[in-house]
């Protein structure tokens, strides 16, 4: 088992990518540590979950909220529990042409998708610390590499990530704790359901493999990051895109 | 041990100098040895040997050895 008896903390775990990287790493033996806005959809999603040592731990943390996230971490470190692995994959998009885009809009999204990544990572390296390692997962996109029309608020918050990544990384490597980003392309999730249809044609076109990607194809890459397999492997952005192309 | 002796032996270990060279006037940066990686290790440190938790203020607040002692006063644990 890859994982075993590690602590993983993801965040907006309760579907989509987090919950099929929370049930891959489960199946690792590690033990989750599950986030989100939602107790019960968490619960549910927790209640599936194998379980091979300690049982699953499920908070209710807003990631634009820093009480959440101290209250969270300090609980945490109070039971002597100190994480090995954080996800940060909590995220949202809505699309809109800069004209179109109200400052509120541009607030919830970084909110979400920057200090989102930001503020749990900051509480997590004093866990690292104790464990003398530790790895940080961001959830960056494609958006954020390559750019999308409609999508300037969206994907330079997930620009942002890599900047993120990249930086921390080098700060954090005389300390053994790794810092990668996975740039997925388009996966099948709630977060493409709202999507224009003719936007999400014209997407799926994109793509070489011609498939949308799968929860599970992302959550195998941030399996590989969050283990020693990927001891050496620090300041990445692993794109998980089927070769699309924008 | 005692709490000094404890806190002196928290910056032992976290900046790896030797314990003669641990006063009230030693100061963030100014040896080579207490640079802001070796911080987040002694911040580490002091959380575990003191059981306590440093918030991110008190982490930037934590500017020499006195301002430790003065810290760990302020979160309970006596001198
Ligand atoms: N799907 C794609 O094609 C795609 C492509 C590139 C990158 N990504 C990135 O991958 C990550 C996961 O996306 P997904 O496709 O799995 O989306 P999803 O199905 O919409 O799930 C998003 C998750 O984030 C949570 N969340 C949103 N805001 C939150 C907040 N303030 N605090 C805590 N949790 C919050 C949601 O919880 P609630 O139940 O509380 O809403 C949900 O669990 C995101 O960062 C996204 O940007 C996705």
């Amino acid at each position: 088992m890859l994982l075993r008896d590690k602590f993983c903390l993801i965040t907006g775990a309760s579907k989509g990518i987090g919950k099929a990287i929370s049930e891959i790493f489960a199946k690792e033996g590690a033990i989750i540590i599950a986030t989100g806005r939602d107790l019960e959809s968490l619960n549910l999603m927790v209640s599936d979950l194998p379980v091979y040592s300690a049982p699953h731990l499920v908070f209710k943390m807003d990631v634009t909220k820093e009480e959440d996230v101290l209250r969270v971490f300090n609980e945490l470190s109070q039971n002597k529990i100190f994480i090995h692995c954080i996800v940060n994959n909590a995220g949202i998009m809505e699309d809109a042409t800069l004209q179109m885009v109200k400052t509120d809009l541009i607030h919830k999204i970084y909110n979400t998708n920057v200090l989102g990544t930001i503020l749990p990572s900051q509480n997590a390296i004093k866990h690292f610390l104790r464990n003398r390692c530790g790895s940080i997962i961001n959830l960056s996109s494609i958006i954020g590499t390559k750019g999308n029309l409609g999508q300037s608020i969206y994907g330079s918050s997930k620009s942002a990530i890599i900047g993120f990544t990249k930086s921390l990384s080098k700060e954090l490597a005389p300390l053994n704790i790794r810092v990668n980003a996975i740039a997925p392309g388009f996966i099948d999730t709630d977060m493409i359901k709202g999507m224009d249809q003719k936007f999400y044609e014209k997407n799926l076109k994109a793509i070489g493999m011609r498939r949308l990607g799968k929860p599970e194809d992302v959550a195998k890459v941030a399996l590989f990051l969050a283990s020693d397999l990927s001891e050496y492997v620090t300041g990445q952005i692993i794109g998980v895109d089927g070769g699309m192309i924008i | 041990m005692e709490n000094n002796q404890k806190l002196v032996h928290a910056f032992h270990e976290a900046l790896g100098i030797d314990s003669n060279l641990i006063k009230d006037n030693l100061t963030y940066q100014s040896i080579p040895e207490w640079d802001s990686i070796s911080h987040m290790i002694l911040i580490s440190q002091l959380e575990e040997d003191f059981n306590v938790s440093i918030e991110t203020d008190d982490v930037i607040d934590l500017s020499s050895f006195k301002k430790a002692r003065e810290i760990l006063i302020k979160l309970g644990i006596n001198f």
